[in-house]
């Protein structure tokens, strides 16, 4: 809501000196039987109507974000002896995938009050509607430490390449296990750490085929998908049967 | 080759999958076990989530025990009337597992009963099988020995409701075949299991059933009961991962005829000793985990309740 407020906002403003002007190496990212993951290339050029800027720093920020999904995050506690779930928080929202490509380190390029307002860096992107509990910091901190891990949360520093102050491009890959939805790509123009431009896509990512068809199935038609699953196990085992008693003759 | 899994959403090495259902259908074979106790764990150990991997192990459990019961049939050493009484009382025990595992879910603690549950029964049953292996051993090198006697009068004869048994020759109550049925039913839910490992010494200690029936009616109850547990995860949870049963099932075919090749080489001690120490590795593993402090001590779960 905020970025779309953000969004809003500055499409009110006159005409910025400085426009991006954006390309997207592919439209669509489909998950196949053999996904192993994908890269998606942004790259772009920025517009002026007058000559360069002599002061100020540009920044270009690049943000991929995937669905927005509420997750439960639990600590295991030792209890009796064995490592067992004790406390939980709830997180209302987190994106299933978010990356963060700068051309500089993000607080350089970026105030403090403009990322509290546009929600850009990973950390401000998750957020609890409830009141937040005590100690709930660190249950956030630890679910960007999961997904960093599994590289869901992807920070790259000088992930963007700056040409001139004109052109820039970057390379944001995927992992394999990826969550379906619509991707949302964003590119901020800074300067001062100041936003002056903002330009945004969506990448759809889905499964197709024959993933597709299973997925949907398992869900939609779950009783005639248990069904087939379990068709497929009894010709299974009745063709093991035969061709094992054709082998002994 | 990586292949993306729909259900489990995890992209997995097909051949790695391939390779595991081969391991756990040779086991099977050598050993005349499900390989359910074995190749649940094996899954969670490469990153199949839990929930998934039970749900599809009752699936591809379906699938040889099937092929098992064929043959047992046409031998005719199948109880089917004792065969029913279990069924009855696993699909009770079935849809009583599935409402405790699926609490159990929404309070985040599945995995520590799954994995309680692999540790108490893999540790039993292979430390049984260990000792009981040794002595088989120590005996042979002794001398044949005489046959120990059953007990031909228990608790089991006093019970009401009596039901006669033909196949078995047993003339018995169907309240401890209910009852049996009834906890085989449950792992069988929460495990991802058959629970043969279980049922068999149960139907021959406690029913006093002649063991050349044992095994294909153990299959016939597991058939249904791993059927049924299959759908009610499939309808409920939406965790049976089909491609992922298919590429195990392969393996498991596959691996299931070398078993049995290599099986009739090896002498039955021996064997049962290398499986002993096969389950209570698995066991010591998951019992470590339990244990020792994990490196990470949070976990992500999907939200709203």
């Amino acid at each position: 809501m905020l970025r779309l407020a953000t969004f809003c906002l500055l499409l009110a403003m006159p005409a910025s000196a400085e426009e991006i002007v954006l390309g997207l190496s592919r439209d669509e990212v489909a998950i196949t039987a053999t996904f192993e993951g994908s890269e998606i290339a942004i790259f772009g050029a920025i517009k002026r109507e007058e000559p360069l800027p002599t002061e100020g720093d540009l920044g270009v920020i690049v943000t991929v974000a995937g669905p927005d999904m509420p997750v439960t995050v639990r600590r295991k506690e030792r209890r009796l002896g064995i490592w067992v779930n004790t406390e939980a928080v709830d997180i209302d929202v987190a994106p299933s995938f978010y990356a963060v490509s700068t051309n500089r380190p993000l607080d350089e390029i970026l105030s403090d009050s403009e990322d509290v307002n546009t929600r850009i860096s990973t950390r401000r992107a998750i957020r609890s509607v409830g009141p937040s509990e005590l100690g709930s910091d660190q249950f956030t901190n630890a679910l960007v430490r999961i997904r960093a891990a599994q590289e869901l949360y992807q920070t790259i520093p000088t992930g963007v390449w700056v040409k001139d102050d004109t052109l820039f491009r970057t390379i944001i890959t995927l992992p394999a296990n990826l969550t379906e939805g619509d991707y949302k790509a964003e590119i901020y123009l800074t300067r001062d750490g100041r936003i002056i431009d903002l330009y945004s896509a969506v990448i759809p990512v889905k499964k197709v085929g024959l993933e597709r068809w299973l997925y949907n199935l398992a869900h939609d038609q779950a009783p005639i998908y248990g069904i087939m699953s379990l068709s497929i196990a009894i010709a299974a085992g009745w063709l093991a049967s035969a061709a094992f008693s054709l082998l002994r003759r | 080759m990586q292949i993306y899994l729909p259900i489990a959403e995890v992209s997995v090495n097909a051949f790695l999958l391939l390779g595991l259902g081969g391991i756990v259908g040779i086991l099977s074979g050598m050993f005349g076990v499900g390989g359910g106790f074995l190749m649940t764990p094996l899954l969670f150990f490469i990153g199949i989530p839990p929930a998934v991997a039970v749900a599809t192990e009752a699936n591809q459990i379906v699938a040889s025990s099937f092929s098992g019961v064929l043959a047992h049939l046409k031998r005719k050493t199948v109880d089917l009337k004792m065969g029913i009484v279990l069924l009855i009382g696993g699909l009770v025990g079935s849809a009583l597992g599935i409402l405790l595992f699926n609490y159990l879910k929404a309070l985040g603690q599945v995995e520590l009963l799954v994995q309680l549950c692999y540790v108490v029964f893999l540790g039993m049953i292979g430390a049984l099988m260990f000792i009981e292996s040794l002595n088989a051993i120590r005996k042979t090198k002794k001398s044949p020995g005489a046959a120990p006697a059953r007990r031909k009068h228990n608790w089991v004869h006093n019970l009401p409701f009596k039901m006669k048994f033909r196949v078995s020759g047993l003339y018995i109550s169907v309240i401890p075949p209910l009852l049996v049925g009834v906890l085989v039913g449950v792992l069988a839910a929460i495990m991802g299991v058959g629970g043969g490992f279980i049922m068999v010494p149960a139907m021959i200690y406690l029913l006093g059933m002649p063991t050349k029936v044992v095994v294909g009616t153990s299959l016939f109850q597991i058939i249904f009961v791993t059927a049924f547990t299959t759908m009610l995860h499939a309808t409920t949870n939406y965790t049976v991962d089909v491609v992922l049963a298919v590429l195990l099932l392969v393996g498991g075919v596959i691996g299931a005829q070398i078993g049995t090749r290599i099986g009739v080489k090896m002498k039955a001690e021996q064997l049962r000793i290398l499986l002993a120490i096969m389950v209570l590795a698995v066991c010591g593993k998951l019992a470590f985990d339990l244990l020792v402090q994990p490196s990470e001590l949070y976990s992500i779960g999907a939200g709203g309740h």
